[in-house]
């Protein structure tokens, strides 16, 4: 017998065949229809949000399912779990209740640390990366140390140059890279005697082509060309070989075995850029006065014995020493910097390319402080 | 119903040859291990399954789907149907626990991310890995918890297949214990079809409905109890040593 006064208002609809909602003051009954696997699923959740289940007696039945997966059993879990429904019954489960029961004794919402937002992240931040910043000064210099007391050490002991090892990093660093040093110089070369050229002629000083090729050419153009050369091509390929070491426990392995790695990687590369770079240098030296004296011929009229002659006798060879002498600091830092960045390569594959980016980015760096930083000094002491 | 049937499959690299002739059927709900020694081709056929090398003679067929024959299109449809436990976990370095296990529901379905999410905790939880190694990456997990999350991965895309190459390798003995009833339970709640390429005596013995043992050809087809009573010596070699 129904009170007349309780009106029982009961909705009940159907959605695109995979669920049919019965609502009344008190209970909602979802009937799941149909297939709820992880295709349907978007639409059904998108309809399902929009329909408020809270306070409300929630009723599920699955008697007309055909089929569920994990994923739908996941999401009716977290329906259930997240919104605070009170009294859930779950109507013949049947065949699903195995299924039911594995996921709701696992069933993990995402941990609420993940969904908020720390408020002191960036305070927090700026300490990690002080931090970081601080231990890689300590790192730097620590390896730094290592490898000049051993380079002291294998002078006094020459036993501990791998001389095998450093020919072929001669070989790979500097005489394979013969060919893009020559055409850069030759082409810089090209450029700087040109454009002289173009002002010199104006006073009608064609003869200080020679002059001016030379000194800037020698003292500094040549020695910064080759290294940014050789700190883009060497150092990244340094970092990487070590890297990729590092990766397959080999310098692990060498440490268990007594071998000291800085003795057996490093060092080679350090004697090894030690040695080539001011030869390399010497060569573009060579490359590049051509490409000017070849300019100054056509454009100038200054013959090549002429240019050679006027060399010999106005062009001092302390401008030749210093570029050489300025090349065994570059290659040092280079191969450096190059080692350094590979022993902090992590167990992992984009650590690899980070640090070879920062390897030669470093390495050019470097490279043209130090350019700086001789400049004054020499200049500052007459030289 | 068979799941996978291989026919007649030949394999080999230069003059090594890795299969002569295999044929053998993985009917649907059972658990089949593929043993063998070190270098008897049991990597390479699971890899021919996966579709990760060339079939060079004979057929594999999956879930009623001839592999070599699948155009690309195709094959990309069908790949979501079974998953790969690679031996080493094979989880992509630049992305955390998390995003690993819900990769594949991230590219191949709609769903929204926090259910995706959800899915992956869920997931995390069942293999057995606590909450706090939910946003490490891969290069900060040991082996055995690598494993777990490969395996998290594996399922998270409820496959009807699953492959598991060496699943129980380099795990303690609890652990083995612990992944395996957890693969039991599994393939029996979410009616999947596993295939385990193993050497671990446990999964042989409590895990595995049927094996097959390859020796360049099927040496040996059945289960452990079948096996203890075969005659042949190389076949009771193989688990005298595993004792």
């Amino acid at each position: 017998m129904q009170t007349p006064s309780v009106k029982v208002k009961v909705i009940m609809e159907t959605y695109s065949n995979s669920f049919s909602l019965t609502s009344t003051n008190k209970t909602i009954s979802l009937v799941l229809l149909g297939h709820w696997n992880k295709t349907t699923l978007p639409l059904i959740i998108k309809k399902l949000s929009s329909i408020s289940l809270q306070h409300k007696h929630l009723e599920i039945d699955f008697k007309e399912l055909e089929s569920c997966d994990s994923s739908a059993i996941i999401y009716l879990i977290s329906l259930i779990k997240q919104k605070e429904i009170h009294n859930v019954t779950l109507k013949n489960l049947g065949q699903y209740e195995a299924l039911y029961t594995l996921y709701s004794t696992y069933f993990t919402p995402i941990p609420k640390a993940v969904l908020e937002k720390s408020y002191i992240f960036g305070a927090k931040n700026i300490g990690i990366h002080t931090v970081a910043i601080y231990l890689g000064i300590v790192r730097a210099v620590y390896f730094i140390g290592q490898a000049v007391y051993f380079m002291f050490l294998s002078l006094i002991q020459p036993k501990y140059i791998r001389f095998k090892a450093m020919l072929n990093h001669i070989e790979t660093s500097a005489l394979n890279a013969l060919f893009i040093v020559g055409i850069t110089s030759f082409l810089v070369g090209i450029v700087i005697a040109y454009q002289g050229s173009v002002q010199l002629q104006k006073f009608g000083a064609n003869i200080f082509i020679v002059e001016m090729v030379c000194i800037t050419m020698f003292r500094e153009i040549a020695p910064l060309m080759t290294a940014i050369v050789i700190a883009g091509r060497t150092a990244s390929s340094y970092t990487a070989e070590i890297g990729a070491m590092k990766i397959t426990e080999e310098i692990d392995a060498m440490r268990t075995m007594g071998f000291e790695p800085t003795v057996f990687l490093t060092l080679p590369r350090i004697f090894a850029l030690i040695i080539a770079l001011p030869l390399l240098i010497f060569f573009s030296d060579m490359v590049s006065i051509f490409a000017g004296s070849i300019v100054a011929y056509l454009d100038l009229n200054v013959s090549f014995s002429e240019f050679i002659n006027r060399m010999k006798d106005t062009v001092e060879i302390r401008h030749f020493l210093i570029g050489i002498f300025k090349g065994l600091f570059f290659g040092m830092a280079i191969a450096m910097i190059g080692c350094y960045r590979g022993f902090q390569v992590q167990n992992n594959t984009t650590s690899i390319g980070k640090y070879t980016t920062i390897s030669v980015v470093n390495a050019i760096f470097v490279v043209i402080a130090l350019n700086a930083i001789f400049s004054v000094i020499l200049t500052q002491s007459g030289l | 119903m068979n799941i996978i049937e291989v026919h007649q499959l030949s394999t080999h690299f230069g003059n090594n040859l890795v299969h002569d002739n295999i044929s053998f059927q993985v009917h649907s709900n059972e658990i089949f291990g593929i043993l063998g020694g070190s270098g008897s081709g049991k990597t390479t056929l699971i890899r021919q399954m996966v579709m990760l090398q060339e079939i060079q003679q004979g057929s594999i067929t999956l879930l009623n789907k001839d592999i070599a024959s699948l155009s690309l299109e195709q094959s990309q449809a069908f790949k979501p149907s079974f998953s790969y436990l690679f031996q080493f976990g094979a989880l992509y370095s630049f992305l955390n626990v998390i995003d690993n296990i819900g990769v594949m529901l991230k590219e191949y379905t709609q769903l929204p991310e926090d259910l995706i999410q959800t899915i992956a905790y869920t997931h995390l939880t069942m293999v057995g890995l606590p909450l706090s190694c939910a946003k490490l990456f891969p290069s900060q997990l040991s082996g055995g918890m690598k494993k777990r999350v490969a395996l998290a991965r594996a399922l998270a895309m409820q496959p009807k297949l699953l492959f598991l190459d060496e699943p129980t390798s380099g795990l303690d003995p609890s652990s083995t214990q612990s992944f395996n009833e957890l693969i039991v339970q599994l393939q029996q709640l979410l009616d999947l079809t596993i295939v385990i390429v193993t050497h671990d005596l446990n999964t042989i013995k409590h895990v595995l409905s049927r094996f097959i043992l390859l020796d360049k050809t099927i040496i040996f087809e059945g289960n452990y109890e079948k096996a203890l009573q075969e005659k042949s010596p190389t076949i009771q070699n193989f688990f005298k040593h595993k004792e």
